[in-house]
């Protein structure tokens, strides 16, 4: 498999942003190694081939963001927006992430082998996001789709004005959000959890997780709710 | 003798100023159903705006320029800040975002018909990009919404400019709705909702926040476009003096200003007549904003909020705007109110749809009941069929054609060879409050409230 690097040290961003887009051919599947990142913000954005990509470092905001097809690796951490607006791939932060994680995602995995930051899973739109750690309040805040696993605590309002997507919870939680409630655990939620652990790579008893999703009585303006948020 | 009771036949009818018909109504509606009022369009208070401008046209201090054959350029450059590839457009005069969700299909597609015959840009709106917009639109701006409905990284590629949307005239500080009624299957699948439910698009951004936030989000989007195109950043007018720095300070090719007579498909009432100042006044502040910074000229403005006529784009460019961005006057070019819809060329009457809606041709602002009568705001796969795309391709064609003309007539008349060179000298002020928001002479007088110590 062809190996290329770029060292931000030496070479710009939008340099290698602009390879990443426009220098690869449809499919191609090379190893990219991304040196001397030092928080940059915007690493990798918008890649659209099935490369592999590890930053080793430190990355700044929305790393790896919108990504189609690309698996990124960040051997440290991850400012805001890690993942935002991913399509399909994975981004896996080996350290730990900032505020707004996989924010908007439709698809793909994030995992997240640390703790997150504030809002993580905001308005999720179809994509799986693991949690090694904890996450921030008014995380999975208006996530519409797909799952969010957080195999430690959560602060307030998690969960806030949730449409269809799911969220696992280890362990506790300072305060659900708004239309946001404990369902049971069902034999599909388990097998779920199980593949989204292996995935991440995470050593975790699924029986140990704790469902929540919506209410759904948020769902319909109706004069008889009392505007209860 | 018979004793009659006084009667005072004038007073016994007297209207209260503060408890008006509206009003009684307003409070026993509320008191009825405990929830406040949504509808679409914008603000319907008479506010100062453009009407209360004049233009002083050449005389024998300024030449004219005859009013038909001597030349007179509209064209106009978007994004020459930064975007390797500006948006150029024959008009100054553009289409501004409305939602796949809000309009139909056949909508969209009159519109990117239109614009691409006219030489302008439509626009997207919340709930992503159609492939009837993309394909009918030469020169397409993609909207970035705090909601991400639809958002992916390949139409970004595809648009020709993006507008990260901050804010919206008709509800700054709040984010739009689309009654349940209007969340059709083809819209849930784009917003990934379930069908039929209220959507609530957030009022805030979900991945940054604040003005430096912005910066860097405005750079991902070049990043991710190779610094092609252009980025646009659209805010609701309220200090509009400060949003507009800290957009150009966060990277903006081009900003947006919509005043509070800006539409929307669905709003609360509260929002849209008592949030936000007047297009009038925003536009100064924008253009103040832009002088100093001495980014007059590099970074572009946008003003949108009312627009209607030729000579409302003509004051707008004399006050210092670089082109604007019309919504609800696309709309009722397209039919919106009007007594008849056209099919295969012959008018049917639409007064029964509007009666089904408690009102009438001239003051229906049902767009968020989606049950509109004309097909325009619609996703009812009967009632959309109303608004035949040929039709409203060519209606929206000669409207956006007849402002052009009623500019070009203007700006001729003020001696100009180009829109873009008329000038706030051009213009007085026929009320107090229009020339101290514009900052524009009352007519006759050298006096603007609030300037040179008056």
């Amino acid at each position: 498999m062809e190996r290329m690097t770029f060292d931000l040290a030496s070479s710009s961003l939008t340099e290698m942003n602009t390879f990443l887009h426009k220098g690869l051919e449809e499919g191609d599947k090379r190893h990219i190694s991304v040196l001397n990142p030092d928080g940059a913000h915007n690493i990798a954005v918008g890649l659209n081939h099935p490369v592999t990509v590890e930053v080793h470092g430190h990355a700044g905001y929305y790393a790896g963001g919108m990504n189609k097809h690309a698996r990124v690796v960040i051997h440290g951490s991850a400012g805001t927006g890690v993942a935002e607006n991913m399509m399909s791939g994975s981004v896996h932060v080996k350290g730990f992430a900032s505020n707004g994680a996989g924010a908007t995602a439709h698809g793909g995995l994030l995992v997240i082998d640390g703790d997150a930051g504030l809002r993580c899973g905001i308005s999720l739109k179809g994509a799986d996001i693991v949690v090694g750690g904890s996450v921030g309040s008014f995380s999975g805040f208006m996530a519409q789709a797909g799952r969010m696993v957080i195999c430690g605590d959560a602060g307030d309002a998690l969960g806030d004005s949730l449409y269809e997507a799911v969220i696992y919870l280890r362990g506790n939680v300072k305060s659900l959000g708004a239309d946001a409630q404990f369902e049971d655990m069902t034999d599909a939620d388990y097998a779920v959890l199980a593949e989204l652990l292996s995935k991440a790579g995470m050593d975790h008893d699924p029986k140990s997780f704790k469902r929540i999703a919506s209410a759904r009585t948020l769902y319909h303006w109706n004069a008889d709710a009392n505007q209860e948020y | 003798m018979d004793i009659k009771p006084v009667s005072f036949k004038r007073v016994s009818r007297e209207e209260s100023a503060s408890f008006d018909r509206s009003t009684i109504d307003y409070i026993q509606n509320a008191a009825a159903h405990g929830l406040y009022e949504i509808r679409g369009m914008g603000a319907k208070r008479k506010l100062p705006h453009f009407d209360d401008l004049l233009f002083l046209a050449g005389s024998l201090s300024r030449y004219p320029l005859e009013g038909y054959r001597e030349k007179c350029v509209t064209k106009t450059i978007l994004g020459t800040r930064f975007a390797k590839k500006p948006i150029e457009l024959d008009i100054p005069i553009t289409i501004a975002g409305m939602s796949f969700g809000a309009l139909s299909a056949n909508v969209k597609e009159s519109l990117g018909r239109a614009a691409t015959a006219m030489g302008t840009t439509t626009t997207t709106g919340d709930g992503g990009m159609t492939p009837e917009e993309r394909n009918s639109s030469k020169t397409l701006v993609y909207q970035c919404l705090p909601s991400r409905y639809g958002f992916n990284p390949d139409d970004v590629r595809r648009a020709d400019a993006i507008e990260v949307v901050i804010g919206q005239g008709a509800k700054p500080g709040g984010g739009g709705m689309l009654l349940g009624q209007k969340v059709n299957p083809r819209v849930a699948k784009m917003r990934t909702l379930p069908q039929g439910v209220d959507q609530r698009s957030a009022c805030r951004h979900p991945d940054w926040t604040g003005p430096d936030d912005l910066a860097i989000k405005i750079q991902e989007l070049r990043e991710l476009t190779d610094w092609e195109k252009p980025i646009y950043v659209k805010v609701g007018a309220t200090r509009t003096f400060n949003d507009v720095k800290l957009a150009v300070h966060a990277g903006a090719d081009v900003v947006v200003v919509d005043g509070m007579q800006g539409g929307t498909a669905a709003t609360q009432t509260c929002y849209i007549e008592h949030i936000g100042i007047p297009t009038l006044a925003a536009v100064r502040q924008a253009v103040d904003a832009l002088e100093d910074l001495n980014m007059k000229g590099q970074v572009q403005l946008i003003v949108s909020g009312g627009i209607r006529s030729g000579a409302d784009v003509a004051k707008a460019l004399a006050m210092g705007a670089d082109a604007v961005a019309i919504g609800q006057g696309i709309l009722y070019a397209l039919g919106c109110n009007s007594e008849t819809y056209i099919q295969d060329g012959k008018h049917i009457s639409a007064l029964e749809g509007y009666d089904a809606l408690g009102t009438q041709p001239g003051f229906c602002h049902h767009c968020h009941t989606g049950k509109c009568p004309v097909g325009v705001t619609t996703q009812d796969s009967v009632l959309e069929q109303r608004l035949q795309p040929d039709v409203g391709a060519r209606r929206v064609k000669n409207y956006l054609k007849t402002l052009n003309m009623e500019l070009t007539t203007i700006a001729r008349a003020c001696g100009k060879q180009n829109v873009h060179h008329l000038e706030r000298e051009d213009l007085v002020a026929l009320t107090l409050e229009a020339a101290a928001m514009a900052r524009i002479p009352l007519a006759g007088t050298s006096w603007i409230p609030g300037h040179n110590g008056y």
